[in-house]
Protein backbone atom coordinates (compact mmCIF):
# COMPACT_ATOMS: atom_id res chain seq x y z
CA UNK A 1 0.00 0.00 0.00
CA UNK A 2 1.39 3.39 -1.11
CA UNK A 3 0.72 6.29 1.41
CA UNK A 4 0.39 9.43 0.27
CA UNK A 5 1.30 12.33 2.78
CA UNK A 6 -2.43 13.23 2.77
CA UNK A 7 -1.74 16.63 5.01
CA UNK A 8 1.18 17.73 2.82
CA UNK A 9 -0.48 17.44 -0.36
CA UNK A 10 -3.73 19.29 0.86
CA UNK A 11 -1.49 21.98 2.68
CA UNK A 12 -0.21 22.10 -1.04
CA UNK A 13 -3.56 22.35 -2.95
CA UNK A 14 -4.43 25.70 -0.05
CA UNK A 15 -0.91 26.58 -1.65
CA UNK A 16 -1.93 26.81 -5.41
CA UNK A 17 -4.97 27.91 -4.85
CA UNK A 18 -3.42 31.34 -3.10
CA UNK A 19 -1.43 31.48 -6.17
CA UNK A 20 -3.99 31.19 -8.69
CA UNK A 21 -6.23 34.05 -6.09
CA UNK A 22 -3.14 36.46 -6.35
CA UNK A 23 -2.37 35.86 -10.12
CA UNK A 24 -6.22 36.68 -11.01
CA UNK A 25 -5.87 39.71 -8.28
CA UNK A 26 -2.63 41.08 -9.92
CA UNK A 27 -2.27 43.74 -7.12
CA UNK A 28 0.35 42.43 -4.53
CA UNK A 29 -0.83 45.53 -2.11
CA UNK A 30 -4.34 42.83 -1.85
CA UNK A 31 -2.89 39.37 -2.31
CA UNK A 32 0.96 38.97 -2.49
CA UNK A 33 2.10 35.97 -4.24
CA UNK A 34 2.82 33.23 -1.16
CA UNK A 35 7.08 33.53 -2.60
CA UNK A 36 6.37 37.37 -2.14
CA UNK A 37 6.11 37.04 1.80
CA UNK A 38 10.00 35.47 1.76
CA UNK A 39 11.38 39.00 1.90
CA UNK A 40 9.08 40.66 4.71
CA UNK A 41 9.13 37.28 6.64
CA UNK A 42 12.87 36.92 6.52
CA UNK A 43 13.69 41.05 7.69
CA UNK A 44 11.11 39.97 10.59
CA UNK A 45 13.17 37.21 11.20
CA UNK A 46 16.44 38.82 11.74
CA UNK A 47 15.29 41.76 13.38
CA UNK A 48 14.53 39.84 15.79
CA UNK A 49 10.81 40.98 15.76
CA UNK A 50 9.17 38.24 14.71
CA UNK A 51 10.24 35.67 17.37
CA UNK A 52 10.20 38.59 20.29
CA UNK A 53 6.39 39.05 19.15
CA UNK A 54 5.84 35.14 18.61
CA UNK A 55 7.19 34.40 22.20
CA UNK A 56 4.58 36.54 23.89
CA UNK A 57 2.19 34.92 22.10
CA UNK A 58 2.97 32.15 22.89
CA UNK A 59 3.49 32.45 26.76
CA UNK A 60 0.04 33.77 26.69
CA UNK A 61 -1.36 31.02 24.61
CA UNK A 62 0.65 28.64 27.46
CA UNK A 63 -0.86 30.13 30.34
CA UNK A 64 -4.56 30.68 29.21
CA UNK A 65 -4.53 26.80 27.77
CA UNK A 66 -2.98 25.51 30.97
CA UNK A 67 -5.99 27.62 33.49
CA UNK A 68 -8.26 26.93 31.38
CA UNK A 69 -7.92 23.18 31.02
CA UNK A 70 -6.71 23.12 34.69
CA UNK A 71 -10.03 24.47 35.71
CA UNK A 72 -11.92 23.60 33.76
CA UNK A 73 -11.01 19.57 34.15
CA UNK A 74 -11.92 20.20 37.89
CA UNK A 75 -15.44 21.82 36.97
CA UNK A 76 -16.09 19.81 34.82
CA UNK A 77 -15.46 16.89 36.99
CA UNK A 78 -17.20 17.88 39.99
CA UNK A 79 -20.04 18.77 38.03
CA UNK A 80 -20.30 15.61 36.37
CA UNK A 81 -19.51 13.83 39.18
CA UNK A 82 -22.35 15.83 41.84
CA UNK A 83 -25.53 16.19 40.57
CA UNK A 84 -26.51 18.84 43.55
CA UNK A 85 -23.40 21.24 42.09
CA UNK A 86 -23.77 20.59 38.72
CA UNK A 87 -28.01 21.89 38.86
CA UNK A 88 -26.46 24.94 41.30
CA UNK A 89 -23.79 25.38 38.39
CA UNK A 90 -25.03 24.53 34.86
CA UNK A 91 -26.93 27.67 34.40
CA UNK A 92 -23.99 29.76 35.01
CA UNK A 93 -22.34 27.67 32.87
CA UNK A 94 -25.43 28.38 29.98
CA UNK A 95 -24.41 32.25 30.24
CA UNK A 96 -20.94 31.75 30.64
CA UNK A 97 -20.93 29.57 26.85
CA UNK A 98 -23.06 32.17 25.35
CA UNK A 99 -21.12 35.45 26.51
CA UNK A 100 -19.18 36.77 23.25
CA UNK A 101 -15.75 36.88 23.86
CA UNK A 102 -15.52 39.94 22.92
CA UNK A 103 -17.57 41.35 26.34
CA UNK A 104 -15.52 38.97 28.21
CA UNK A 105 -12.15 40.51 27.09
CA UNK A 106 -13.07 44.39 26.72
CA UNK A 107 -14.79 43.57 30.55
CA UNK A 108 -11.34 42.50 31.93
CA UNK A 109 -9.23 45.30 30.34
CA UNK A 110 -11.74 47.44 32.06
CA UNK A 111 -12.26 45.79 35.19
CA UNK A 112 -8.53 44.49 35.84
CA UNK A 113 -6.76 47.16 33.70
CA UNK A 114 -4.87 47.29 30.55
CA UNK A 115 -2.62 44.40 31.93
CA UNK A 116 -1.08 41.02 31.30
CA UNK A 117 -2.86 39.44 33.75
CA UNK A 118 -6.12 41.05 32.13
CA UNK A 119 -5.42 39.35 28.87
CA UNK A 120 -4.52 36.11 29.92
CA UNK A 121 -7.91 35.83 32.59
CA UNK A 122 -9.90 37.02 29.47
CA UNK A 123 -8.59 34.53 27.37
CA UNK A 124 -8.68 31.70 30.11
CA UNK A 125 -12.25 32.82 31.21
CA UNK A 126 -13.37 32.12 27.24
CA UNK A 127 -12.35 28.85 27.36
CA UNK A 128 -13.00 27.26 30.69
CA UNK A 129 -17.39 26.71 30.36
CA UNK A 130 -16.41 24.99 27.28
CA UNK A 131 -13.55 22.64 28.85
CA UNK A 132 -16.21 22.26 31.59
CA UNK A 133 -19.10 20.86 29.01
CA UNK A 134 -16.35 18.67 27.25
CA UNK A 135 -15.16 17.30 30.56
CA UNK A 136 -18.66 16.93 32.49
CA UNK A 137 -20.00 14.90 29.48
CA UNK A 138 -16.91 12.05 29.71
CA UNK A 139 -17.44 11.74 33.32
CA UNK A 140 -21.05 11.26 33.14
CA UNK A 141 -19.76 8.48 30.59
CA UNK A 142 -17.68 6.49 33.38
CA UNK A 143 -18.40 3.36 33.55
CA UNK A 144 -20.86 2.15 36.70
CA UNK A 145 -18.99 -1.17 36.92
CA UNK A 146 -15.78 -0.06 37.33
CA UNK A 147 -16.75 2.21 39.98
CA UNK A 148 -18.19 -0.54 41.71
CA UNK A 149 -14.91 -2.22 41.11
CA UNK A 150 -12.67 0.30 42.20
CA UNK A 151 -14.75 0.58 45.71
CA UNK A 152 -15.09 -3.02 46.13
CA UNK A 153 -11.38 -3.49 46.08
CA UNK A 154 -10.80 -0.36 48.00
CA UNK A 155 -8.24 1.19 45.11
CA UNK A 156 -6.89 4.46 47.39
CA UNK A 157 -8.26 7.82 45.74
CA UNK A 158 -4.79 8.16 43.56
CA UNK A 159 -4.55 4.96 42.00
CA UNK A 160 -8.14 4.88 41.02
CA UNK A 161 -8.01 8.90 39.47
CA UNK A 162 -4.65 7.66 37.58
CA UNK A 163 -5.93 4.37 36.89
CA UNK A 164 -9.78 3.99 36.56
CA UNK A 165 -11.05 7.40 35.94
CA UNK A 166 -8.36 9.47 33.86
CA UNK A 167 -7.79 6.60 30.60
CA UNK A 168 -11.90 6.91 30.65
CA UNK A 169 -11.44 10.64 30.24
CA UNK A 170 -9.08 10.32 27.62
CA UNK A 171 -10.22 10.88 24.75
CA UNK A 172 -12.71 13.73 26.20
CA UNK A 173 -9.70 15.40 27.70
CA UNK A 174 -7.92 15.50 24.26
CA UNK A 175 -11.10 16.82 22.43
CA UNK A 176 -10.86 19.67 24.91
CA UNK A 177 -7.55 20.14 24.48
CA UNK A 178 -7.86 20.09 20.86
CA UNK A 179 -10.39 22.55 20.43
CA UNK A 180 -9.50 24.31 23.63
CA UNK A 181 -5.30 24.95 21.66
CA UNK A 182 -7.47 25.87 18.37
CA UNK A 183 -9.75 28.85 20.72
CA UNK A 184 -7.41 29.67 22.72
CA UNK A 185 -4.72 31.37 20.10
CA UNK A 186 -7.55 33.33 18.37
CA UNK A 187 -8.78 34.78 21.38
CA UNK A 188 -5.32 35.90 22.38
CA UNK A 189 -4.85 37.54 18.95
CA UNK A 190 -8.30 39.91 19.40
CA UNK A 191 -6.37 40.59 23.34
CA UNK A 192 -3.29 41.44 21.67
CA UNK A 193 -5.11 43.75 18.99
CA UNK A 194 -6.83 45.42 21.63
CA UNK A 195 -5.35 45.96 24.82
CA UNK A 196 -1.50 44.64 24.34
CA UNK A 197 1.77 46.67 23.00
CA UNK A 198 3.27 43.03 21.63
CA UNK A 199 2.64 39.98 20.56
CA UNK A 200 1.52 38.74 17.09
CA UNK A 201 -1.88 40.43 17.55
CA UNK A 202 -0.52 43.94 18.08
CA UNK A 203 1.86 43.06 14.57
CA UNK A 204 -1.06 42.20 13.37
CA UNK A 205 -3.08 45.44 14.15
CA UNK A 206 -0.01 47.64 13.42
CA UNK A 207 0.27 46.30 9.58
CA UNK A 208 -3.38 46.27 9.46
CA UNK A 209 -3.15 50.45 9.91
CA UNK A 210 -0.50 50.38 7.60
CA UNK A 211 -2.36 48.42 5.09
CA UNK A 212 0.64 45.41 4.65
CA UNK A 213 -0.85 42.75 3.18
CA UNK A 214 2.19 40.77 3.47
CA UNK A 215 3.42 41.04 6.97
CA UNK A 216 -0.08 40.64 8.08
CA UNK A 217 -0.04 37.38 6.55
CA UNK A 218 3.62 36.81 7.68
CA UNK A 219 2.37 36.77 11.54
CA UNK A 220 -0.64 34.92 10.82
CA UNK A 221 1.17 32.41 8.95
CA UNK A 222 4.20 31.71 11.48
CA UNK A 223 1.80 31.44 14.10
CA UNK A 224 -0.42 29.20 12.47
CA UNK A 225 3.05 27.42 11.76
CA UNK A 226 3.29 26.82 15.18
CA UNK A 227 0.31 25.53 15.75
CA UNK A 228 0.63 22.79 13.64
CA UNK A 229 3.91 21.97 15.12
CA UNK A 230 1.87 21.54 18.66
CA UNK A 231 -0.48 19.44 16.95
CA UNK A 232 1.51 17.05 15.07
CA UNK A 233 4.33 16.58 17.58
CA UNK A 234 2.88 16.80 20.99
CA UNK A 235 -1.11 16.52 20.49
CA UNK A 236 -1.12 13.46 18.47
CA UNK A 237 1.79 11.38 19.70
CA UNK A 238 0.28 11.69 23.14
CA UNK A 239 -3.17 10.90 21.23
CA UNK A 240 -1.76 7.78 19.92
CA UNK A 241 0.20 6.37 23.26
CA UNK A 242 -3.21 7.02 24.98
CA UNK A 243 -5.15 4.91 22.70
CA UNK A 244 -2.32 2.27 22.39
CA UNK A 245 -4.93 -0.33 24.08
CA UNK A 246 -7.57 0.21 21.74
CA UNK A 247 -5.49 -0.89 18.99
CA UNK A 248 -3.21 -3.15 20.36
CA UNK B 1 -17.93 -13.93 60.68
CA UNK B 2 -20.31 -11.88 58.19
CA UNK B 3 -23.44 -10.66 59.67
CA UNK B 4 -26.23 -9.04 57.55
CA UNK B 5 -29.07 -7.48 59.49
CA UNK B 6 -31.54 -5.50 57.09
CA UNK B 7 -34.80 -4.55 58.11
CA UNK B 8 -35.67 -2.81 54.46
CA UNK B 9 -34.15 -1.65 51.41
CA UNK B 10 -36.89 1.18 49.05
CA UNK B 11 -36.49 2.66 45.76
CA UNK B 12 -38.41 5.76 45.50
CA UNK B 13 -41.26 4.55 47.88
CA UNK B 14 -41.31 0.92 46.83
CA UNK B 15 -39.58 -1.79 49.41
CA UNK B 16 -38.15 -4.35 47.75
CA UNK B 17 -36.44 -6.35 50.47
CA UNK B 18 -38.31 -6.65 53.52
CA UNK B 19 -36.57 -7.05 56.76
CA UNK B 20 -34.29 -10.75 56.40
CA UNK B 21 -30.96 -11.33 58.17
CA UNK B 22 -28.14 -14.30 57.50
CA UNK B 23 -24.72 -15.33 58.91
CA UNK B 24 -22.03 -16.80 56.52
CA UNK B 25 -19.34 -18.49 59.03
CA UNK B 26 -15.86 -18.61 57.66
CA UNK B 27 -15.16 -20.71 54.99
CA UNK B 28 -19.02 -21.31 54.29
CA UNK B 29 -20.23 -20.95 50.85
CA UNK B 30 -23.48 -19.54 51.14
CA UNK B 31 -25.86 -19.25 47.96
CA UNK B 32 -28.92 -16.92 47.14
CA UNK B 33 -31.13 -18.08 44.91
CA UNK B 34 -34.31 -16.90 43.17
CA UNK B 35 -35.68 -15.25 39.63
CA UNK B 36 -34.80 -12.75 37.81
CA UNK B 37 -36.27 -9.12 39.28
CA UNK B 38 -36.45 -10.28 43.17
CA UNK B 39 -33.95 -8.01 44.80
CA UNK B 40 -31.02 -10.58 44.29
CA UNK B 41 -28.50 -8.47 42.66
CA UNK B 42 -29.90 -5.17 45.51
CA UNK B 43 -28.99 -7.48 48.37
CA UNK B 44 -25.81 -8.23 47.31
CA UNK B 45 -24.71 -4.65 46.64
CA UNK B 46 -25.96 -3.85 50.29
CA UNK B 47 -23.68 -6.77 51.46
CA UNK B 48 -20.34 -5.74 49.64
CA UNK B 49 -21.03 -2.22 50.54
CA UNK B 50 -21.60 -0.38 46.98
CA UNK B 51 -25.29 0.70 48.77
CA UNK B 52 -25.28 2.78 51.66
CA UNK B 53 -28.56 3.55 51.54
CA UNK B 54 -30.78 0.86 53.42
CA UNK B 55 -31.89 0.04 56.99
CA UNK B 56 -30.31 -2.25 59.24
CA UNK B 57 -26.62 -3.35 59.70
CA UNK B 58 -24.07 -5.51 57.96
CA UNK B 59 -20.81 -6.53 59.20
CA UNK B 60 -18.24 -7.77 57.31
CA UNK B 61 -14.15 -7.99 56.86
CA UNK B 62 -11.68 -6.21 55.92
CA UNK B 63 -10.80 -7.83 52.78
CA UNK B 64 -13.73 -7.94 50.28
CA UNK B 65 -13.40 -9.55 46.77
CA UNK B 66 -16.26 -9.39 43.92
CA UNK B 67 -16.61 -11.56 40.98
CA UNK B 68 -19.23 -9.44 38.49
CA UNK B 69 -21.36 -10.20 36.06
CA UNK B 70 -19.17 -9.04 33.55
CA UNK B 71 -15.08 -9.26 33.46
CA UNK B 72 -15.27 -5.45 34.65
CA UNK B 73 -11.16 -4.99 34.05
CA UNK B 74 -9.49 -2.28 33.29
CA UNK B 75 -8.96 -2.25 28.99
CA UNK B 76 -6.26 0.21 29.23
CA UNK B 77 -4.29 -1.59 31.50
CA UNK B 78 -1.96 -5.27 30.84
CA UNK B 79 -3.29 -8.23 32.30
CA UNK B 80 -0.57 -8.04 34.86
CA UNK B 81 -1.66 -4.37 36.10
CA UNK B 82 -5.17 -5.77 36.02
CA UNK B 83 -3.96 -7.70 39.39
CA UNK B 84 -0.95 -5.80 40.59
CA UNK B 85 -3.17 -2.21 40.50
CA UNK B 86 -5.65 -3.93 42.07
CA UNK B 87 -3.59 -6.07 44.97
CA UNK B 88 -0.05 -3.73 44.68
CA UNK B 89 1.34 -6.57 47.87
CA UNK B 90 1.00 -9.02 45.34
CA UNK B 91 4.41 -7.98 43.21
CA UNK B 92 5.19 -9.08 40.21
CA UNK B 93 5.86 -12.85 40.70
CA UNK B 94 2.62 -13.00 42.78
CA UNK B 95 0.89 -11.84 39.77
CA UNK B 96 2.25 -14.24 37.47
CA UNK B 97 2.22 -17.02 39.88
CA UNK B 98 -1.61 -15.85 39.99
CA UNK B 99 -1.77 -16.11 36.24
CA UNK B 100 -0.73 -19.43 35.92
CA UNK B 101 -2.88 -20.74 38.27
CA UNK B 102 -6.01 -19.59 36.28
CA UNK B 103 -4.58 -20.72 33.10
CA UNK B 104 -3.14 -17.42 31.93
CA UNK B 105 0.50 -18.12 32.18
CA UNK B 106 2.35 -15.98 29.12
CA UNK B 107 -0.49 -13.65 29.13
CA UNK B 108 0.55 -11.01 31.11
CA UNK B 109 1.51 -8.29 28.62
CA UNK B 110 -1.87 -8.50 26.93
CA UNK B 111 -4.12 -5.80 27.16
CA UNK B 112 -7.91 -7.59 27.95
CA UNK B 113 -8.92 -6.57 24.32
CA UNK B 114 -6.77 -9.28 23.40
CA UNK B 115 -7.83 -11.90 25.70
CA UNK B 116 -11.06 -14.03 24.86
CA UNK B 117 -14.32 -13.90 26.92
CA UNK B 118 -13.14 -16.89 28.64
CA UNK B 119 -10.20 -15.08 29.35
CA UNK B 120 -11.10 -12.22 30.52
CA UNK B 121 -13.42 -13.97 32.80
CA UNK B 122 -10.34 -15.95 34.01
CA UNK B 123 -8.62 -12.98 34.64
CA UNK B 124 -11.80 -11.44 36.77
CA UNK B 125 -11.02 -14.71 39.06
CA UNK B 126 -7.48 -14.44 39.37
CA UNK B 127 -8.25 -10.45 40.31
CA UNK B 128 -10.85 -11.94 43.24
CA UNK B 129 -8.69 -14.78 44.29
CA UNK B 130 -5.59 -12.70 44.53
CA UNK B 131 -5.76 -10.06 47.41
CA UNK B 132 -7.26 -13.81 49.92
CA UNK B 133 -10.29 -12.31 50.10
CA UNK B 134 -12.13 -13.21 53.83
CA UNK B 135 -15.44 -12.50 51.65
CA UNK B 136 -15.71 -13.57 48.10
CA UNK B 137 -19.10 -11.83 46.58
CA UNK B 138 -19.94 -13.91 43.56
CA UNK B 139 -22.94 -12.18 41.44
CA UNK B 140 -24.49 -14.29 39.14
CA UNK B 141 -20.33 -15.06 37.37
CA UNK B 142 -21.50 -17.54 34.72
CA UNK B 143 -24.90 -16.84 33.45
CA UNK B 144 -24.46 -15.81 29.97
CA UNK B 145 -22.00 -18.49 29.54
CA UNK B 146 -21.92 -21.47 27.39
CA UNK B 147 -22.19 -24.64 28.66
CA UNK B 148 -18.74 -25.82 27.81
CA UNK B 149 -17.03 -22.55 29.55
CA UNK B 150 -19.82 -22.01 32.29
CA UNK B 151 -18.27 -25.71 33.25
CA UNK B 152 -14.65 -24.92 32.66
CA UNK B 153 -15.19 -21.44 35.23
CA UNK B 154 -17.23 -23.79 37.54
CA UNK B 155 -14.46 -26.24 38.17
CA UNK B 156 -11.98 -23.62 38.41
CA UNK B 157 -13.56 -21.50 40.80
CA UNK B 158 -14.16 -24.61 42.78
CA UNK B 159 -10.46 -25.46 42.97
CA UNK B 160 -9.37 -21.63 43.67
CA UNK B 161 -12.16 -21.89 46.84
CA UNK B 162 -10.95 -24.67 48.16
CA UNK B 163 -7.43 -23.60 48.27
CA UNK B 164 -8.04 -19.84 49.32
CA UNK B 165 -11.28 -20.63 51.52
CA UNK B 166 -12.62 -17.43 51.85
CA UNK B 167 -16.27 -17.01 53.12
CA UNK B 168 -18.67 -16.87 49.73
CA UNK B 169 -21.56 -15.38 48.96
CA UNK B 170 -23.31 -16.69 45.86
CA UNK B 171 -26.46 -14.93 44.11
CA UNK B 172 -27.34 -16.82 41.10
CA UNK B 173 -30.97 -18.48 39.74
CA UNK B 174 -29.30 -21.12 38.87
CA UNK B 175 -29.98 -24.10 41.23
CA UNK B 176 -27.18 -26.40 39.42
CA UNK B 177 -24.56 -23.74 40.44
CA UNK B 178 -25.68 -23.36 43.68
CA UNK B 179 -25.41 -26.96 44.30
CA UNK B 180 -22.18 -27.29 43.14
CA UNK B 181 -20.58 -24.64 44.89
CA UNK B 182 -22.81 -24.41 48.33
CA UNK B 183 -22.67 -25.72 52.00
CA UNK B 184 -26.21 -23.73 52.26
CA UNK B 185 -28.66 -22.56 49.95
CA UNK B 186 -31.47 -19.93 50.55
CA UNK B 187 -34.15 -18.59 49.15
CA UNK B 188 -35.56 -14.81 48.13
CA UNK B 189 -39.22 -14.65 47.38
CA UNK B 190 -42.00 -12.56 47.93
CA UNK B 191 -42.51 -8.55 47.73
CA UNK B 192 -40.79 -7.11 49.62
CA UNK B 193 -38.30 -9.57 49.03
CA UNK B 194 -37.54 -12.43 52.25
CA UNK B 195 -35.35 -14.75 53.02
CA UNK B 196 -36.12 -18.98 53.13
CA UNK B 197 -36.25 -22.33 52.92
CA UNK B 198 -37.33 -23.50 49.18
CA UNK B 199 -40.13 -22.16 48.54
N1 LIG C 1 -31.61 1.72 41.10
C1 LIG C 1 -32.88 1.26 41.16
N2 LIG C 1 -33.91 2.14 41.18
C2 LIG C 1 -35.19 1.70 41.25
N3 LIG C 1 -35.54 0.43 41.30
C3 LIG C 1 -34.58 -0.51 41.30
C4 LIG C 1 -33.19 -0.14 41.22
N4 LIG C 1 -32.45 -1.26 41.23
C5 LIG C 1 -33.33 -2.29 41.30
N5 LIG C 1 -34.59 -1.85 41.34
C6 LIG C 1 -35.80 -2.70 41.46
O1 LIG C 1 -35.61 -3.59 42.52
C7 LIG C 1 -36.08 -4.89 42.18
C8 LIG C 1 -34.98 -5.90 42.38
O2 LIG C 1 -33.97 -5.69 41.40
P1 LIG C 1 -32.62 -6.56 41.37
O3 LIG C 1 -32.00 -6.52 42.72
O4 LIG C 1 -31.82 -6.06 40.24
O5 LIG C 1 -33.17 -8.01 41.06
P2 LIG C 1 -32.34 -9.32 40.60
O6 LIG C 1 -30.91 -9.07 40.79
O7 LIG C 1 -32.87 -10.40 41.50
O8 LIG C 1 -32.73 -9.58 39.18
C9 LIG C 1 -36.59 -4.80 40.75
O9 LIG C 1 -38.00 -4.73 40.80
C10 LIG C 1 -36.00 -3.54 40.22
O10 LIG C 1 -36.92 -2.92 39.33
Amino acid sequence: MTRLPVPAVSLLGLLLLWTAAAALTADPSILPQPWALAGPAWAEIVSGRLPFHLGHTLVRVAWAFALAMAAGTVLGFVMGRYETVNRWLDPWLVVFLNLPALVLIVLCYLWIGLNETAAIAAVTLNKVPNVTAVIREGVRSFSGDLDAMATVFRMPFRRRLRHVLLPQLAPYLSAAARSGVAVIWKIVLVVEFLGRSNGIGFQIHLYFQLFDVARVLVYALSFVAVMLAVEWAVLQPWERRARRWRTA
Amino acid sequence: MIEVDIRGKSFGGTQVLGPLSFRIAPGEVLAVLGPSGIGKSTLLKIVAGLDTLFEGRVARPQRLAMVFQEPTLLPWRSALQNLTLVHPGLGRAGAEEMLEQVGLAGKGEAFPGQLSLGQQRRLALARAFAGQPELLVLDEPFVSLDAELAETMLALTEALIARVKPSVLLVTHARAEAERLADRMLWLSGSPARLGAEP
